[in-house]
This record gives structure tokens, C-alpha cells and sequence, in this order.
């Protein structure tokens, strides 16, 4: 696949369909690679790296990429093509100035999973029938391949590439995965236990804004948490209320819009199941409007923004609410 | 427990002046009269009112002034504007001094000195030109080119009408940036004003104002065949805590607030361009 | 050399506990750990790092520094400084221990930060020598030795046993409240471990990482690299190194309303962060390139330029494990050095 790419890249790099090319770089370990721009063949050679670790969705690049000279070709992974076709939908990306090539997505792997097994030291990581063996600095260790998987390629919602200009690999389906099933054993909780989940699992935040930073959803050019205008602009809670503020707004604030990515929870330091408040929403709305997805398409008009004259009363908060 | 300077003191406005539109000067005594604290001239103090914001200002009135400080501030952000809808009897909290100073006891003593101020430019310099007044017989020749966008926006015009001009002592060249009604003296832009009067060379020159006037004037001087050595200027940057640990207000390994904000050209020449 | 059985170090832990705050590093849910003040039969985690460093203890990420009380056009300023409780952290590794050092030269240089100093003055700390380093750690590269980790006291653990040894005063009355608990032990194989320990640091894949191209004397050399563009390109502008970071210390202070007086506190604040510097009237610092470029000129060039060479970083690698695009000070250094 990775040669596959590159081969493709140097390609449309030769004949000037593109200037640049987006993708990602290998790092120093067997799982850091880093978002990257490359524009030669040559760069393209020595670093581009598509491996089970390359999980960062680049979409979001793009705004400021698509605003540069010349058009940049963009690898989309299946759940990144909602992103950018969300994107678009905000008026983000200028279409015009990117060229997509659509490669297959997961399962990614997240070396977090593999170290909370213990494993450490890590060397190298070689997926052999589905079985990683890992080379680590005291001796080799195995597990199997679906338990590192990542969380957002474990819930994966979708195989499909919902927009690109060309593929690499076969295309593949929506899936009927289970994303919901946690939000469902949270919605089955008493409103005491999801509370003390929701503490325990928010107080771990050290407000590093990379949830935030990450979201292909978040563009605001000034956020309302850093506005000093705002009058709720925090570097800090200063209280457990404030804790619990900051990604609540921000789940507000991305619902109807958050493509269920993943990138919030995969680069949360303090591994917070933030896409959790997500799906929340994205479940809501589904039973609450019909169903919907955000960024599937270019023209459904998302609910929240769209009116329709059976939408639900406001009082259905309330009514939900009700134990 | 010792004392610690993130803790303020409080102090309170005992007299408020519009300089300009947009330029206040504040009076500012100790609950108990007198001065919160001594400074030297070009040193800073945080003021804050407790809710709003806090920032550095620079101390405008001369350490030889025994009764008040003095704060020109200008009306550009959130805390400025709060300050300027002040009264007298306000309290605020004050802390400081912070900073290093204009060498006017070592480097500066027995030279010449030259005075280019731009604008709000001119509240840092004010301290040390009271300085030097009353302190005469230490210091050679004084001129002062002082310059604002209008006659309006001269800060301090008054005490330098009254006070500067009317001292055989100094010479003072002002100028505005464009011809206005009442208005006789010099009209043009700093920079130039200081091309045109060709000072001695011999002299040490103390500039401040905005980073445009003072690259313009610097290269004036250049010009006319003054070096870095013997330009200063104070800086301003973001800052925090005054004492060098909240780690903003760096220039290189330098901080303003502690290693400056007062610097000799070469000194600064030695630095990343990144103020 | 005194030493308690494994099975036996709750128990100490309880004695220490009812003397002081204790604080271990223990094993969340998740499998990631983090330093939790003691409570009876918590399990001290066998995990190399804890997430966030240990500098919390003594540069919390939220601290009051002072009160308000205004009224009409008074305002009232009260210090609510107290003295600090003693506490014992125990468990800490090298590389944090050398991070205080590093803080201790911001905030005990003139004028002393006395809200740190007095956490620093009742804290003790109790190191643990490391058995077993992870691909991401470097802290050789800034002279630290692992395996004698230093703090006010140093706990060994040979696998079977915890030995200790006292280096400071602090230490020492540490040692002297336990020692009816501790036992004279055989160190044998404890060097056993401790000389493979060594080995495995030989073979760590960032062993060769030096320092060489780096420190005060290069500052306009390294300020004005061309390869920073591309070094942060990919940064996200988030403060996931900064607050990771046993070493940052830069802070914000901020008034907060309780609606009964204006409470001033200061928190972490990230030079990655856009409005680290901004002004009402402009920002120095525009781009993310000037920020990214900022925090490793600090920890390489202008640290050790302010510290008689000494670098503000400790190779602890937490950066290197977080970064949510992998972008940390190792591929910096490697970019930026003299090839």
C-alpha cells in the first residue's frame, strides 16, 4: 500500500497535477509518525510512511493547505473523507486546490493499547496474522492484533470513501458498527452514576486544548475559551464545574457537525473517552430527527441548523430528563 | 513567610490628567501618603485593578519626585480602559519596581544626551529628563525631540511648554506629523525632524516610541554617524509575573521584564529580531 | 544496605502515611499512571513514568496566590499563604528528580517564588532507581544516571526487596521514622539489576543523543534555522508537551470572580498556546512556527544560556509518548544538529 502511494504521489507530483503532497512521516519509533507536507519524489522516498500506526486524520490540514499556492494531494482514509466533506460544508477547504486519493482505512493501531499490556521498550511492531510480535528491548512479546486496535477503528462507522478523486484499494461499505453501545450503557446508568463516570473521567483533564486543537470541527478563528472577551476564557478550571464546562460547550458546540473522527480521544494525553459526549449527540439526533451522519454528503442540511415543521419541541430535554 | 512580589500593595489615584484623547496620567500615593515604593528612571510597576487584568506600566514620573509616581497610560485594551474610567480615590493594586533602568549613574553621567520620543514614547523618558533636570550639573548638553501624530496627542504637553521649553538648560524641538491649525512649530515625522537637526555625534540618545519611529530613527542615526553604543531604548512586551519566571516576555535569552526593559542597541542587535 | 520485603511495603506505607501526606504513583483504570495520595491498600504501579510529572507538587497546575476584597473604591488584599503540611512523594524517577533542580533555578532565584519554595521546603522525596527504561527515554543525553536517582532519599528495588538510602537531611529523617521497619539485606543481586539496568541504557535506541550542537552559544545560529517551518508544520498549537513537561513553568495569572471577592490565581500556561504573548496592541509571536520555535530554544539554547550551560530539559520522553502528531524535541535536536 505504502508503495503503492508513493509510487501515485511522485506521479501526479511529476506531471503537475499537484505541487505538494500530504501524508505522514515516519518518526524515530515504530508508531510516531507526523503529519507531514513533502515535495519532492525524493522527500517522498526517504520519509513517507502508511502503516498500522498512521491514525492522525489530516483533513483538517487542509484549511490552511488548500489556502497555499498551487494543489496539494491529499491520502483520505474513509472516516477522514467525512471530515473533509464536512469541511467543505463549512466552507473551510477550497475543494479546487486539493486532490483526494481515497486509501483504505484500519484497523490502526494505538501503542497506548499495546503498552497498557505491559510492553515496553518497544522496538518494533510486525503484525503476522493478526498476531503483533513486538520487538522490545527486553526480548519479544506477542498479542493479539484486534486487541491494540485503536478506539476510533474499533467502532469504525464506515469503510466508505464519501468523497475523493480517485482510490487506492477497493472501496468499502458503511457499517452497522456498534459506536452507540457504550452511550447506551451510560443513557442505562442512574443519573448519580453517570455523573460520578463523567467526574472521574473529566477531573483527569489537564486542559492541554489538543481535543480541541485536533477537531476537525473546531475552527473557529477565535475560540469562545480563548477570547478574553468572552468572559469564560480559562487556561484552567477554576472549579469542577469549569471542568466539566469546557467539553460540554464543546460538545454542544460540534454537535450535529462532529463527524464521530476519533481524533479527540486517540490524542487525549489523560485518555479520556471523549468521543463518548459525541456519540451522545450523534445518537440524539438520530432518534431525535431521523437518521444522520455529518459529512456524508454535500447536500443534506444537518438538522440542527435546518427546520423542518415536525423538528421536536425544545421540551424534549425535558422530557428526556426525567428518570 | 517572607514577602512575595505576585502579592500587591495597594496604592491609590490621588490625581487623574487627560494628556491627550486617549492618554491619562495617573497620580498615585500609598494609603498613607508619600510613594508606594522608589524606583530608578525606566524601571515599571504592575497595576491592576483585581477582577479586570493586571499589566506592566512604566513609571513616568522621576525618582527625584519625594511625594507621588506617576502612570501615562495609554486607552488600547481591556484594563487601560477600565483604568481611564478612574477617579480620584480610586485604589488599585501596585507592584515593583521591576526591571533595570537607564544607566543615569553610570554610562549616561557627564555625557550629552539626546531625547527622541514618539508618542506614548515619551512616558518612560519623562522619568529620566526630570531625572536629569534635577540632577543638571551631572549631565552635558540636553535636547529633546519629541514628537505625536497632532498637537492633541503630545503627552505632557503642558509641563513641557511650561517647565522643559521655558528651561535655558534643555533644548526642546517638537514636531506633528501633519500640518494643523494653531500649530507654528516643526511638522513631520520624528525620524526626519532628528535627520534634519544633525545632533552632535558626541551624544547618547535615549529613544522610544513605536517600533516603525524607532527603526526610522535609528537608521537616521546611523546616518549621521552615531553607532549602537550610544542608543538606548526600553521595550514592551507581555508579561506576567515582573520577575522573569512566567517566561513571556523573552527576547532570546533575554527578559524584558527583568533584563530590560531598558537596552543599549548593541545589545539588542545581539538578539533574535522576534519584539 | 537497609532494605523492607515487598510484601511488606504497605505496611510501610501506612506508617509513613500517618505521619505525612504520602503520595505513589498508582495505576489508574486506563492502565496509566499517576501519583494519588496514599489511602490504605493502594498498590504502588510497577509503570515507568506517570503521565503527568511530579512537578505538580511543587507547581500545581492551579494555585490562589491572593484575595480581594473590594469595596466602593477600596480594595483589600489579603494573603492567604499558609504553611505547607510535610509530605513525602515516593517513587519518583531520575528524570523528575533532576527536573526540580531545573525549577529550582526559576523559582528560587531572586526574588524566591515563596509559594513553590514552601512546597519545596516541607516536601520530601523519595526516588526510585529505574529497572527497566522505555524506547522514549533520553535522560543519559543530559547527564542523569537512571539508576542512581538521587532526591532526598533513593528507594532500589532488586525484585524481591526495596533498599533505601538517605542522601539529604530530609532523607535522613525520612530513614530514621522507618528504620524500625527496614532490615540490613544482601545487595548481590540488587547490582545484578542495577548492572543490567546499565546495559539496557547502551541500547536505547536515542543512546546517541547529544547535546553537542546545543546551548547558549548557538542562539542566532539555531533562531534563524530554516528547517523550523517545516519542524511546525504539523503542530497543532496545543500545550500537551508543555503540561506533560516535568521542566515548563511558565504560568498565567488570572482574577477569578467569586461572586464574594475577586480570588487571583495563577495556572500553567503554554508558550504553544497563540495568546501566550499578546497584546493589546500586537503579538511578537504570530505564527505557530514562532511559538513552536520558542519552547526548544528555551529548553536547548536560552536555558542553558541563563544556567551556566545547563539544559532545560531531562530526557524523560513523556513528550515523545503524548504528542498528539509526534512532533517533540528528539526530531528537533536531530534536525537542528551539526551533521
Amino acid at each position: 500500500m505504502q508503495e503503492e502511494m508513493i509510487k501515485r504521489a511522485k506521479e501526479l507530483l511529476a506531471d503537475g497535477t499537484v505541487n505538494r503532497v500530504l501524508g505522514w512521516k515516519k518518526g524515530e519509533f515504530a508508531y510516531d509518525s507526523t503529519p507531514a507536507v513533502f515535495e519532492t519524489a525524493e522527500e517522498l522516498e526517504r520519509d513517507f510512511v502508511c502503516d498500522d500506526f498512521t491514525q492522525a486524520n489530516l483533513s483538517k490540514y487542509l484549511i490552511k493547505e488548500s489556502r497555499k499556492e498551487g494543489k496539494i494531494l491529499a491520502f483520505l482514509k474513509p472516516c477522514d473523507t467525512y471530515s473533509f466533506n464536512q469541511l467543505l460544508n463549512e466552507h473551510r477547504i477550497i475543494r479546487e486546490n486539493v486532490y483526494v486519493i481515497g486509501i483504505p482505512g484500519g484497523p490502526k493501531l494505538d501503542v497506548e493499547k499495546i503498552k497498557a499490556k505491559g510492553i515496553s521498550g518497544i522496538i518494533s511492531v510486525k503484525n503476522e496474522n493478526f498476531t503483533l510480535k513486538i520487538e522490545t528491548l527486553y526480548g519479544t512479546e506477542t498479542m493479539p492484533f484486534y486487541e491494540a486496535i485503536s478506539e476510533k477503528c474499533a467502532n469504525c462507522k464506515s469503510k466508505k470513501h464519501v468523497e475523493y478523486d480517485e482510490l487506492i484499494g477497493a472501496e468499502g461499505d458503511v457499517l452497522n458498527s456498534k459506536r452507540f453501545d457504550m452511550v447506551e450503557q451510560l443513557e442505562n446508568m442512574t443519573s448519580q452514576e453517570r455523573y460520578d463516570f463523567w467526574q472521574s473521567e473529566l477531573s483527569k483533564c489537564i486542559r492541554c486544548n489538543a481535543c480541541r486543537n485536533v477537531c476537525p470541527a473546531c475552527t473557529c478563528e477565535n475560540c469562545v475559551f480563548d477570547n478574553p472577551k468572552s468572559g469564560i476564557d480559562q487556561k484552567a478550571a477554576a472549579d469542577s464545574f469549569e471542568e466539566k464546562m469546557f467539553h460540554i460547550i464543546r460538545a454542544f458546540h460540534v454537535a450535529g457537525r462532529c463527524t464521530d473522527c476519533g481524533e479527540c480521544t486517540r490524542v487525549c494525553p489523560q485518555n479520556i473517552p471523549l468521543h463518548l459526549l459525541n456519540r451522545k449527540f450523534i445518537k440524539d439526533i438520530n432518534s431525535l430527527y431521523g437518521e444522520y451522519q455529518a459529512g456524508a454528503d454535500r447536500t443534506t442540511k444537518c438538522p440542527l441548523t435546518d427546520y423542518k415543521e415536525d423538528d421536536c419541541e425544545p421540551s424534549v430535554v425535558h422530557e428526556r430528563g426525567v428518570e | 513567610m517572607n514577602n512575595d512580589t505576585l502579592i500587591p500593595l495597594v496604592g491609590i489615584i490621588t490625581d487623574v490628567r487627560q494628556d491627550t484623547p486617549d492618554v491619562k496620567t495617573f497620580r498615585v500615593n500609598a494609603l498613607d501618603g508619600g510613594k508606594v515604593f522608589e524606583h530608578m528612571p525606566g524601571q515599571c510597576a504592575m497595576l491592576s485593578i483585581p477582577g479586570v487584568g493586571e499589566a506592566m506600566f512604566s513609571i513616568t514620573s522621576s525618582p527625584t519626585n519625594k511625594e507621588y509616581m506617576e502612570f501615562s497610560i495609554k486607552k488600547c485594551g481591556c484594563l487601560t480602559e477600565w483604568l481611564h474610567a478612574m477617579d480620584v480615590g480610586q485604589q488599585i493594586t501596585i507592584r515593583g519596581p521591576y526591571g533595570n533602568y537607564f544607566p543615569v549613574e553610570t554610562e549616561l553621567k557627564g555625557k550629552d544626551l539626546l531625547f527622541v520620543a514618539g508618542g506614548i514614547g515619551l512616558a518612560p523618558l519623562r522619568s529620566v529628563i526630570n531625572y536629569v533636570r534635577d540632577n543638571r550639573e551631572n549631565y552635558g548638553d540636553v535636547q529633546i525631540v519629541y514628537g505625536s501624530r497632532s498637537k492633541d496627542d503630545l503627552v505632557d504637553y503642558q509641563e513641557i511648554i511650561d517647565e522643559w521649553m521655558a528651561d535655558d538648560n534643555i533644548q526642546v524641538n517638537l514636531t506633528i506629523d501633519n500640518p494643523q491649525e494653531g500649530w507654528d512649530g516643526h511638522v513631520g515625522f520624528v525620524p526626519n525632524y532628528v535627520k534634519e537637526l544633525a545632533p552632535s555625534i558626541n551624544k547618547t540618545v535615549l529613544v522610544c516610541g513605536p517600533p516603525i519611529m524607532i527603526k526610522f530613527t535609528l537608521a537616521g542615526l546611523k546616518e549621521l554617524g552615531f553607532t549602537e553604543t550610544q542608543v538606548y531604548t526600553t521595550m514592551e512586551l507581555r508579561m506576567k509575573c515582573g520577575v522573569g519566571k512566567c517566561g513571556r516576555c523573552n527576547i532570546g535569552n533575554k527578559y524584558v521584564c527583568k533584563d530590560g526593559p531598558v537596552f543599549r542597541y548593541d545589545e539588542l542587535g545581539a538578539l533574535p529580531d522576534e519584539y | 544496605m537497609l532494605k523492607i520485603p515487598a510484601e511488606k511495603i504497605n505496611d510501610l506505607f501506612d506508617r509513613i502515611a500517618m505521619q505525612q501526606t504520602l503520595y505513589i504513583p498508582v495505576d489508574r483504570e486506563d492502565k496509566a499512571a499517576e501519583f494519588k495520595k496514599y489511602e490504605s491498600g493502594m498498590t504502588l504501579s510497577k509503570a515507568l513514568k506517570t503521565v503527568r510529572s511530579a512537578k505538580d507538587f511543587f507547581f500545581p497546575q492551579t494555585e490562589n496566590l491572593a484575595e480581594f476584597k473590594l469595596s466602593g473604591k477600596n480594595i483589600e488584599v489579603k494573603d492567604i499563604r499558609q504553611e505547607n503540611e510535610d509530605f513525602v512523594v515516593f517513587g519518583v524517577r531520575a528524570c523528575d528528580a533532576k527536573s526540580f533542580e531545573i525549577l529550582d533555578k526559576v523559582f528560587l532565584s531572586d526574588p524566591v517564588d515563596t509559594f513553590y519554595q514552601n512546597r519545596r521546603e516541607h516536601g520530601t522525596i523519595v526516588t526510585m532507581a529505574c529497572t527497566r527504561p522505555e524506547e522514549t527515554c533520553f535522560c543519559t543525553t543530559f547527564g542523569i544516571n537512571p539508576t542512581v536517582p538521587g532526591g532526598d532519599a533513593s528507594v532500589y528495588f532488586d525484585g524481591e526487596s526495596y533498599f533505601f538510602v538517605p542522601f539529604t537531611d530530609k532523607g535522613k529523617a525520612f530513614m530514621a521514622s522507618i528504620s524500625d521497619m527496614l532490615e540490613e539485606g544482601d545487595v548481590s543481586k540488587l547490582s545484578e539489576v542495577q548492572a543490567k539496568a546499565r546495559e539496557i541504557m547502551t541500547r536505547l535506541p536515542l543512546a546517541n543523543l547529544t547535546t553537542d550542537s546545543f546551548g547558549g552559544e548557538k542562539l542566532m545560529e539555531h533562531f534563524n534555522s530554516e528547517k523550523w517551518a517545516e519542524l511546525s508544520e504539523a503542530c497543532i498549537g496545543c500545550g500537551t508537551c508543555t503540561f506533560v513537561c516535568p521542566t515548563c513553568q511558565c504560568y498565567d495569572i488570572r482574577d477569578f470572580d467569586t461572586g464574594n471577592g475577586i480570588k487571583r490565581f495563577r495556572c500553567w500556561d503554554s508558550c504553544m498556546y497563540s495568546d501566550f504573548t499578546k497584546m493589546a496592541h500586537g503579538n511578537p509571536r504570530t505564527s505557530q512556527l514562532e511559538r513552536f520555535r520558542q519552547r526548544f530554544m528555551h529548553k536547548l539554547v536560552y536555558f542553558p544560556a541563563n544556567n551556566n550551560g545547563e539544559f532545560g530539559c531531562v530526557g524523560c520522553g513523556r513528550c515523545l509518548s503524548k504528542c498528539p502528531i509526534s512532533m517533540n524535541i528528539v526530531k528537533v535536536m536531530k534536525a537542528l544538529e551539526d551533521k
